[in-house]
């Protein structure tokens, strides 16, 4: 199976947004784009669906929540109940603040782990090549061509091109 | 390979009118040229200016690692605390740099979640100063322990000791767990935040050292638009987050008083009350430090004079807040008619301490009216000293609470005065110092401004011009 890559630079937000329209139009799969910032409706126009993070979110704060309780009141009321002045051991009150500041940090960590475990983000990890000067101020559109894809790299490049491509590069793998 | 030039194609999509660019940069620079202009700080050669601020505020950090070294090795018995005032510079000094640092936060996340675009060129450097200043504010409870060798036993971890825990129900516990949580999310927001920055200056460095570092840091970040995705909704989560964050820290710090039975410290509007004060402080350290760093960074095209006008809007606002703050007590220790509370409170403004609680008036109250002109929150010049005033003004309202509460017991035969001891006095310099110089090695040695936040900001089209949005 010979696989293609078309690697298409933009210099320009709006014409990346252009091309990727008119490339889903006649059914054609877009790999990824690379770009220096985020590009607003960019995201809708590849058809991204929205990220599940929120839930880790939630089910991070949940545990926070329910732990940091479960914590205060196995060591302050059960393990070794302790009489601050006068107050019974079982002083939920108390136990609010702690409590909402862990279920924050759990909720944050969680969010911000899942988020770079995802988007496979680590130490060591290697960008993609072809992004390029996608850092800078390019804007790359990958597309992978190939028998068994939906992509037809006439047509394609086409489409690219009436869209205003700078320049476009084949790399075979 | 295909190659063609930009120009010789013709643009099917049609005429794009771009409206006019948003405001908050000065000119219209190309996305490159952003880059270099934020990357330059770390590769040239730091001006004289920059070396002269680094040799004072390490200066100021040698006082303060001295002092520090002789209080542990002494005992804090060097401070000038007595049987009556058992708290004071110390705890004054843990409110003051707390309070610092929710500027910050303010700016990257409760910003963020009101789209107020002014936060882009400052958000970085807020989030740096909210983190400095939480390590300045962390170091005085450890200072404060005598043994701080012994820190860990404030976590709640099984011990040989019983298992005996902590105590829960105190609200020094509380800011155990707010003053880390606060470090820890800030840290990771910050951080997010510059592994686009760190993969800029990857693909910009030649192969090196350098290059390493930042491949290193950047975590093969590189722009794809699924992550771009995922990152704007980590972020949007994390702010969403931070915000009651911050509020619950400066709350938390304020229960350390008031959840005690002592008049002046007994009071329910204190919750609110530091919050406020907090973000007072925090935006006059904020424009104290943009005001020297654009300058000595060259940056002035990125912080404008409408970011610095912005800033101090929110300034005037929150001591608008404060000043509130100061009569409704006024009110309720009057209207209350406790007598006990009512003698402190008239002894706050008449008594000893008189020249702290005028001081904290003149900064707090008077000098920010100076900002409802329009001229004056567009001048550095003018606002350089107003914001050293505001710091000055906010590390006086902690000291008056504090000292002017204890220093008058209910028993007459303790009353007594409580005057700083020069190892105290060295501390806060100290922290001064550590201060400063963990700023000016950010500016050296990290993206000050979020490239790509920028890049977004000059790239988008139609944004919104300054005038559409209110603070």
């Amino acid at each position: 199976m010979s696989r293609t890559r078309l690697v298409a630079t933009f210099s320009d937000a709006d014409a990346v947004c252009d091309a990727v329209r008119r490339l889903r139009a006649r059914g054609v799969r877009v790999d990824d784009v690379y770009s220096p910032y985020p590009v607003h409706g960019l995201d809708r126009a590849m058809g991204l669906r929205r990220s599940r993070l929120p839930l880790v979110t939630f089910l991070g704060g949940a545990f926070g929540a329910v732990g940091a309780l479960a914590m205060q009141f196995y060591m302050a009321v059960f393990d070794w109940p302790l009489n601050v002045g006068g107050k019974p051991p079982n002083s939920t009150l108390a136990f609010v603040p702690i409590t909402f500041e862990l279920t924050v940090l759990s909720a944050g960590l969680l969010t911000a782990g899942a988020f770079l475990l995802r988007s496979r983000l680590m130490p060591g990890a290697q960008a993609a090549t072809f992004a390029g000067r996608a850092t800078e101020d390019a804007f790359v559109l990958v597309l992978r061509c190939g028998r068994d894809s939906t992509c037809d790299e006439g047509e394609a490049t086409r489409l690219l091109f009436e869209s205003g491509v700078r320049r476009i590069e084949e790399i075979r793998a | 390979m295909l190659d063609t030039q930009w120009e010789s194609v013709a643009r099917v999509g049609g005429d794009h009118s771009r409206p006019a660019r948003d405001t908050w940069v000065e000119g219209s620079p190309a996305l490159n040229e952003i880059s270099d202009d934020i990357a330059r700080p770390l590769s040239a050669r730091p001006s004289a200016g920059w070396y002269g601020c680094l040799a004072a505020s390490t200066t100021a950090l040698a006082v303060g690692v001295g002092c520090v070294t002789y209080q542990i090795a002494t005992g804090i018995g060097t401070w000038g605390l007595n049987k009556t005032v058992g708290w004071a510079f110390d705890i004054t000094n843990f409110v003051f740099w707390i309070g610092i640092g929710h500027a910050g936060t303010l700016i990257s996340a409760i910003l963020l979640l009101l789209r107020q675009r002014w936060r882009m060129s400052i958000n970085r450097s807020a989030e740096a100063m909210t983190i400095f200043a939480v390590m300045c504010a962390a170091l005085f409870p450890l200072i404060h322990m005598g043994r701080p060798w012994m820190a860990f036993w404030v976590v709640p971890y099984p011990n040989w000791r019983g298992p005996l825990w902590v105590n829960f129900r105190s609200p020094l516990l509380w800011d155990v767990f707010a003053i880390n949580t606060y470090l820890t999310i800030s840290l990771v927001f910050w951080y997010l935040g510059m592994i686009p920055d760190f993969a800029t200056l990857r693909d910009r460095a030649a192969a090196g050292i350098k290059k390493r570092i930042y491949s290193l840091l950047s975590l093969g970040w590189d722009g794809s638009q699924r992550t771009w995705s995922r990152y704007e909704t980590t972020c949007v989560l994390l702010a969403g987050l931070a915000t009651p964050l911050v509020i619950s820290v400066h709350s938390i710090v304020s229960m350390d008083f008031a959840t005690s039975i002592l008049p002046g410290w007994h009071a329910t509007i204190f919750p609110p009350y530091f919050v406020a004060g907090a973000v007072y402080s925090g935006f006059g350290m904020v424009l104290l430090l943009l005001i020297i760093t654009r300058r000595v960074m060259g940056l002035e095209r990125y912080i404008t004079v409408q970011h610095l006008d912005r800033m101090a809007k929110v300034t005037l606002l929150t001591g608008s807040l404060v000043a509130f703050s100061y009569s409704s007590e006024f009110l309720s220790a009057w209207y209350g008619g406790h007598a006990d509370e009512r003698f402190v409170f008239v002894n706050r403004a008449t008594g000893p301490y008189a020249w702290a609680f005028w001081t904290m008036v003149l900064c707090n109250v008077c000098v920010p009216q100076l900002l409802w002109l329009r001229r004056i929150r567009s001048s550095p010049a003018a606002l350089l000293p107003i914001s050293i005033l505001i710091n000055v003004g906010m590390w006086f309202e902690r000291f008056v609470i504090i000292v002017t509460s204890l220093h008058r017991s209910y028993l007459p035969s303790s009353w007594v005065m409580y005057y700083p001891t020069s190892i105290e006095i060295g501390t806060l310099i100290g922290s001064f110092g550590l201060f400063f110089t963990c700023f000016l090695l950010f500016i050296r040695l990290l993206p000050m401004i979020a490239t790509w936040e920028i890049k977004g900001l000059v790239g988008a089209h139609g944004a919104e011009s300054p005038q559409e949005s209110h603070v």
